[in-house]
C-alpha cells in the first residue's frame, strides 16, 4: 500500500497553488507537513485525495495512477480526516462513525451487524465511546474531530490523511492523539497529516515536509528540518530547538 | 422542541406504524367532508350501494367515487410526494432552506402547465409541459451552481434558484398577460394557486407511474443519502460516487415534485416544513426520515384540503392555506435558530 506524488502542480482552475512536489510515503510512517498559513496544505490534500484535478504529475496508488481507481477503491485504501466543522444535521457520533463503512457496502446496502462492531471498535480505541449516542451537533470541536477519526478507522484503510487532527484539541487530547497516531503507526498505517505546531512534528513524525510557496523546502527526517533555520523560513520566528529534562521529545521555543 | 438524533429500537416502527392509521384515519374523515353528503352516513350509504349494486343514489355515488375519493388519494400522494422531495433535496443541498419551490421545480413546471393551457393542450399534453419545465428548471438552477464553484455552493444554489425563479416567473407573467381573460387567465390563475378541486381518478392514475418511479431511488439509496449529507466532498473520501448518486436522487425528488405539480398545481411549503416537522420527530437517518416526511406530509394536505373545502363557501385555493400555515412556521424556525440551520 504506498502512495507516491510524482513531481505534482496542484491548485485551481486558473491558479496554480504549488508545483514540483514529489513526495512518497511508506507503510507504517508517520509524515508531518508544516508550513505557513496559505502555503498550499489543503490543497495538496485535496489533491492527494483526488478531490481537485491535479495540474501536472501524477498521484500514485499502488503503483497505479490515482484517476485510474474508482472513488470507492480508493476510499478503500485512503481515508481522510478533515478539519472538523459544524454539520447540519443532528446524526448521532456512531451513526457518523458507521458512515465510514460506506465503501465497503454496496449502493443500497445498509451497515449490519459487523459493520456496527467495526464502528464500536473504532470509537472504543479512541475513547469515545460515551459520545456515541450523543448528536454530533451537540458536541465540541475537539470531540468531533475524534469522531472523524473514529470514522476514518471505521473506514479501514492502510493510509489516513489528516488535516490538522490536533487543531481543535485541548492539550491533553492532543498528546492522546499523538500517541495514537503512533499506535496506529505502528499496526503498519501510513498517516499523512499537517499542523501548525513544530512540536507535534517532532513529537510524531518519521519524516517532515516543508512546504513554503507551494514547494517542497525539505522533506527528511524531522531531526534535519526542523532547524531554527527552516522555522525563521517558514514562520519568520527566531527559535531554538533542545529537549526539556525529563521528556524524550525534541521541543522547540521562542528565542530569547 | 428538540430534535432526536436516534430513537430507540422498534420506536421508529412504532411512529410509522402510528402515522400509517392517522393518515387512513384522516382520509376516511376526509371522506365525509363536503357540501353534498357529508358526515358518516352518506359513506356508509354509498359503500352500500357499491357491494349491492343497487343504485338508488347515483349522485350520491358520481360524487363519493368519482370526486371525493380521487381528490383523498391525491392528496395523500401529492403530500408526501412532496415532502419526500424536500426531505432529499435538503439532505442532498445540505440545508433546509432547499425545497422544491426554491429549486425552481414548482415554477418550472407551472411555467410548462400555465403555457399548456394557454396553447389549449389536452390534460395529459399540460402534465407533459409541466413535467419538462420542472425538470428544465432544476437543471439550470443546478448547472448554474456547478459552474459557479470554489464559492459557498449553498448560497450560489439559493441566489441561482431566485434568479431562475423571477425568470421564469416572467414568462408566465406574460403568458397571463397573453391568455384570454374570460376563459384562460382563471385557469392559469387557480392552477398556480394549486387546488384538488378538478382532479379526476384519470390524473391520479396518471401521476402515480412517475411518482412511484420517482421514490425508487430514494428509497433505494436511503443509507446513502445519510453519507451525502456530510456534503461532497466527504462523502467522495468515504467511497461514494457522489455524481451518480446526486444525479439518481436529484431525478427521482424531481420526477415527483413535477408530477405531482402537473395536476395539482402549485400547493407551496410543504416540501419545506414538513421535513423539518419529520426530522425534530425522528431525527435525520433518511431511512426513518423519508417514511415519517411522507406520512406527515399526507397528513398535513388532507388536513389543508379538507379545510380547503369547508371554511368558505367558495373553495379556498390549497397554495393560500398551505403559504398562511407554512410562511410562519418558517418564520419561527428561523427566528428560534434551530440546530440543523448552517
Amino acid at each position: 500500500m504506498t502512495l507516491a506524488l510524482k513531481s505534482l502542480a496542484f491548485g485551481y482552475r486558473d491558479r496554480e497553488i504549488g508545483h514540483a512536489v514529489s513526495l512518497s510515503l511508506a507503510e507504517g510512517e508517520v509524515l508531518a507537513l508544516l508550513g505557513a498559513n496559505g502555503a498550499g496544505k489543503t490543497t495538496l490534500f485535496r489533491s492527494m485525495l483526488g478531490l481537485l484535478p491535479v495540474k501536472a504529475g501524477e498521484v500514485m496508488l499502488d503503483g497505479k495512477p490515482l484517476s485510474a481507481w474508482s472513488r470507492r477503491e480508493r476510499a478503500l485504501r485512503i481515508a481522510y480526516v478533515p478539519q472538523a466543522h459544524a454539520a447540519p444535521f443532528p446524526f448521532t457520533v456512531r451513526d457518523v462513525v458507521l458512515m465510514g463503512r460506506a465503501a465497503h457496502l454496496r449502493a443500497f446496502a445498509m451497515p449490519g451487524e459487523r459493520d456496527r462492531a467495526i464502528a464500536d471498535a473504532a470509537l472504543e480505541s479512541l475513547g469515545i465511546t460515551g459520545l456515541a449516542d450523543t448528536p454530533c451537533t451537540e458536541i465540541s470541536g475537539g470531540e468531533r474531530q475524534l469522531a472523524l477519526i473514529a470514522r476514518a478507522l471505521a473506514q479501514q484503510a492502510r493510509i489516513i490523511v489528516m488535516d490538522e487532527p490536533t487543531a481543535n484539541l485541548d492539550y491533553g487530547n492532543q498528546m492522546r492523539l499523538l500517541a495514537h497516531i503512533r499506535t496506529l503507526a505502528g499496526q503498519g498505517l501510513a498517516i499523512v497529516l499537517s499542523t501548525h505546531n513544530p512540536d507535534h512534528a517532532l513529537q510524531v513524525a518519521d519524516r517532515v515536509a516543508l512546504l513554503k510557496d507551494g514547494t517542497l523546502m525539505a522533506l527528511g527526517a524531522p531531526a534535519d528540518t526542523l532547524t531554527p533555520q527552516t522555522l525563521k523560513d517558514i514562520y519568520g520566528i527566531d527559535v531554538v530547538i533542545g529537549r526539556v529534562e525529563g521528556s524524550e521529545a525534541l521541543v522547540c521555543a521562542p528565542r530569547g | 422542541m428538540r430534535d432526536k438524533a436516534a430513537l430507540p429500537k422498534g420506536q421508529g416502527r412504532l411512529f410509522i406504524g402510528a402515522g400509517l392509521i392517522a393518515v387512513l384515519l384522516l382520509a376516511a374523515l376526509s371522506m365525509m367532508v363536503g357540501k353534498y353528503g357529508s358526515g358518516p352516513g352518506p359513506v356508509f350509504d354509498a359503500l352500500r350501494q357499491l357491494v349491492t349494486g343497487d343504485g338508488a343514489d347515483h349522485v350520491l355515488s358520481t360524487v363519493l367515487w368519482n370526486v371525493r375519493l380521487p381528490r383523498v388519494v391525491a392528496a395523500v400522494i401529492v403530500g408526501a410526494s412532496l415532502a419526500a422531495a424536500g426531505a432529499t433535496y435538503q439532505g442532498l443541498f445540505r440545508n433546509p432552506l432547499v425545497s422544491p419551490d426554491l429549486l425552481g421545480v414548482s415554477v418550472g413546471a407551472s411555467l410548462g402547465a400555465a403555457l399548456g393551457i394557454f396553447l389549449s393542450l389536452p390534460v395529459l399534453a399540460i402534465q407533459l409541459a409541466a413535467f419538462a419545465g420542472g425538470l428544465v428548471a432544476v437543471l439550470a438552477v443546478s448547472a448554474i451552481g456547478a459552474l459557479v464553484r470554489e464559492r459557498d455552493p449553498v448560497l450560489t444554489l439559493v441566489l441561482a434558484g431566485i434568479a431562475i425563479q423571477a425568470l421564469i416567473g416572467a414568462g408566465i407573467s406574460l403568458i397571463k398577460v397573453l391568455a384570454d381573460p374570460y376563459d384562460q387567465l382563471p385557469a392559469i390563475t387557480y392552477w398556480l394557486l394549486g387546488s384538488m378541486t378538478a382532479i379526476t381518478r384519470f390524473d391520479v392514475l396518471s401521476i402515480l407511474p412517475a411518482v412511484v418511479l420517482g421514490l425508487v431511488p430514494l428509497v433505494l439509496l436511503r443509507w446513502r443519502m445519510n453519507v451525502m449529507t456530510l456534503g461532497e466532498e466527504e462523502a467522495q473520501t468515504l467511497g461514494i460516487d457522489t455524481l451518480k448518486t446526486r444525479i439518481a436522487l436529484i431525478a427521482g425528488a424531481t420526477l415527483v415534485t413535477a408530477a405531482t405539480v402537473s395536476v395539482t398545481g402549485i400547493v407551496g411549503w410543504i416540501g419545506l416544513i414538513i421535513p423539518h416537522v419529520a426530522r425534530m420527530l425522528v431525527g435525520p437517518d433518511f431511512r426513518r426520515l423519508l417514511p415519517a416526511a411522507m406520512l406527515l406530509g399526507a397528513a398535513y394536505l388532507l388536513i389543508v384540503d379538507m379545510l380547503a373545502r369547508s371554511i368558505a363557501t367558495i373553495e379556498v385555493p390549497l397554495g393560500i392555506l398551505t403559504a398562511v400555515v407554512g410562511a410562519p412556521f418558517f418564520l419561527w424556525l428561523l427566528i428560534a435558530g434551530k440546530r440543523g440551520w448552517s
